[in-house]
């Protein structure tokens, strides 16, 4: 019955993407792309350049930030990192952009440092919360069996967190995609670069070729990182895993 | 095996001090099953983690095999010790096979002996190895996961064996098939098994020996035997409950009855034999008590294991064999 429906909805959603794509189509939403296939694949690539980047710094930083903070002796410092990538993401991402650029300047670089504090909390909130609900008595049986700390991290915490920690990231890099098309705000470049231009001049056209690119490049992110998921979350943990 | 000297565990904190382990001194004989028994908060749980270090003891000496756990590494300490909780604590992220490998693995055993490992212990757990190589714990039922849990606990083939109520979780037909299934794997395999209940029947029926507990303090430590023929104290008495001479029926057999009393008297009844009013010498005495009890004419057949009648007993018979037992002395 759940199957019925989660596949009901999966196909309502491709038939009305299907649906905006002919009503894009009749904007001129493509012309641009086909005037300038050069140019639409450059700002592809520097949209792609951006997430890419921002999300790869923010795995790199975030998660073993947050299996710090979970380590016995550095628990006290989980309060102010919890709360410094808070501040991050509760303040509007425009207002982060906006921010960073006052000290770093505009430009590539900006774009990515503020991206980058905006991705950071859904990947550290979602470490910490695996790591810490993965069951007790699972541990307390590991260090029983003799298990040294380290061993309990990468066999037992690490492994039965994976679901929740890529949860966090798969998140955090949808979010990615959109807040990236502000870039261009900040001389970031970008697919914001056809939405903002396409809004200034009123060309629907314009506009909607940067933002259906923007809508597929998240859809296609999910999908992707919904199939790693799949290949390195454990066997054992994914029966709460449904269809993407 | 395992010598607890002043065995203290003491939780300080600013408003107050609590002795959780109070001053215990008592030891653990080799291939022995030692139950802790006692209500909830009576520090039993404490001192069984005392003994493999997952909790520091304050003061005293613990020792296994001769050695003072502190003069041994910890992990290797743990990793000779077989560990088996209540709530099982199988790793969900890992196949039956890989957690039944898990200490077996941290030793470095090879691929082969692993396996061969596996596939004994599931058959003494009476679990099918190949059915369960790699299904994974949430596929298995209470009973089963235990059953898992006792398996992994004896991988690489621990001397000792630290049990915190494993059974305690299951429901009562569960329960009492994985306690005799326990005490078969225990005759094969002679651990020294530390175990916690606070279910006195369970105590009497897989202990060797009890060890009582009290608000940190060892009340008394003994043969159940002992224990129930003469409490320590009104604490051991009124937590063993008042049908001791019942219970003390419970730990011998039919068997034994008749070795004590010499013989048994012939058959006289007239009833004809069935299975309700029969019992075999290995029945234990407190269900025998309840079959003679429950047969219309205070008889109950006796046979052996070729179902050949041996002859019949009666309320008499109890009462003469409870007379040949210590007495039951009552502490105050």
């Amino acid at each position: 019955m759940k199957l019925a429906v989660d596949q009901l909805i999966k196909w309502t959603l491709i038939v009305l993407a299907f649906c905006a794509l002919i009503w894009a189509y009749y904007y001129g939403a493509f012309d641009f792309i086909l005037e300038y296939p050069d140019d639409f694949r450059f700002l592809v690539m520097q949209h792609l350049k951006l997430i890419g980047l921002s999300g790869i710094l923010a795995i790199i930083v975030a998660v073993p930030l947050g299996i710090l903070v979970t380590r016995p002796g550095f628990k006290k410092l989980q309060w102010f990192v919890v709360n410094f990538a808070n501040i991050g993401q509760t303040i509007p991402s425009l207002a982060v952009l906006a921010l960073a650029m006052s000290y770093l300047g505009i430009g590539f670089q900006t774009a990515v440092f503020g991206l980058w504090i905006n991705s950071l909390l859904p990947i550290i909130r979602n470490t910490i919360v695996g790591i810490e609900n993965v069951d007790a008595a699972v541990l307390d049986a590991g260090r029983g069996m003799g298990m040294s700390p380290r061993q309990i991290l990468f066999k037992l915490e690490l492994p039965n967190a994976l679901y929740a920690i890529m949860a966090g990231i798969r998140t955090s890099m949808v979010i990615n995609v959109g807040t990236a098309a502000l870039a261009f705000l900040i001389g970031g470049g970008g697919l914001g670069d056809l939405i903002f231009t396409g809004i200034s001049l009123n060309d629907m056209g314009i506009m909607l070729s940067g933002a259906i690119p923007v809508i597929f490049l998240a859809l296609i992110i999910d999908f992707l990182i919904g199939g790693i998921e799949k290949l390195i979350v454990p066997k054992g943990l994914q029966r709460n895993i449904k269809l993407i | 095996m395992i010598r607890y000297t002043n065995a203290t565990k003491i939780y300080e904190s600013a408003a107050k001090k609590v002795v959780a382990v109070d001053n215990v001194t008592m030891h653990v004989e080799e291939g022995q099953i030692c139950v802790f028994l006692g209500p909830s908060g009576c520090g039993k749980t404490t001192l069984l983690r005392m003994t493999n270090k997952l909790i520091p003891k304050t003061s005293g000496t613990i020792e296994i095999g001769g050695k003072e756990i502190d003069t041994l590494n910890v992990i290797e300490l743990r990793r000779s010790i077989g560990y088996v909780i209540q709530q099982v604590g199988l790793f969900p992220n890992m196949t039956i096979e890989q957690n039944i490998g898990v200490v077996p693995n941290l030793l470095g055993w090879d691929r082969v002996k692993i396996k061969k490992r596996y596939e004994y212990l599931m058959e003494l757990v009476g679990l099918n190895p190949d059915e369960y190589r790699k299904r994974y714990p949430w596929e298995l039922s209470g009973g089963q996961q235990q059953r898992v849990g006792v398996a992994r606990a004896l991988a690489a083939d621990p001397p000792v064996m630290l049990m915190d109520e494993p059974f305690g979780a299951l429901d009562p037909i569960i329960r009492e098939r994985l306690q005799n299934e326990f005490l078969n794997i225990q005759k094969n395999v002679k651990k020294t098994i530390l175990f916690v209940s606070h279910d006195i029947d369970e105590a009497l029926k897989l202990g060797d020996t009890i060890a009582i507990f009290r608000e940190g303090k060892l009340m008394q430590f003994g043969r159940k035997d002992e224990i129930l023929a003469s409490p320590a104290n009104e604490f051991v008495e009124e937590f063993i409950g008042s049908e001791r001479m019942l219970k003390r029926m419970s730990l011998g057999t039919v068997g034994d009855l008749i070795r004590s009393m010499g013989g048994l008297s012939a058959k006289s009844g007239i009833v004809p034999m069935n299975r309700s009013n029969a019992v075999d010498i290995q029945t234990n005495l407190r269900t025998a008590l309840s079959v003679v009890l429950s047969s219309p004419h205070g008889e109950a057949y006796v046979v052996d294991e070729e179902e050949k009648l041996l002859g019949v007993l009666r309320l008499a018979d109890f009462h003469a064999y409870a007379r040949t037992l210590s007495p039951l002395k009552s502490s105050g």
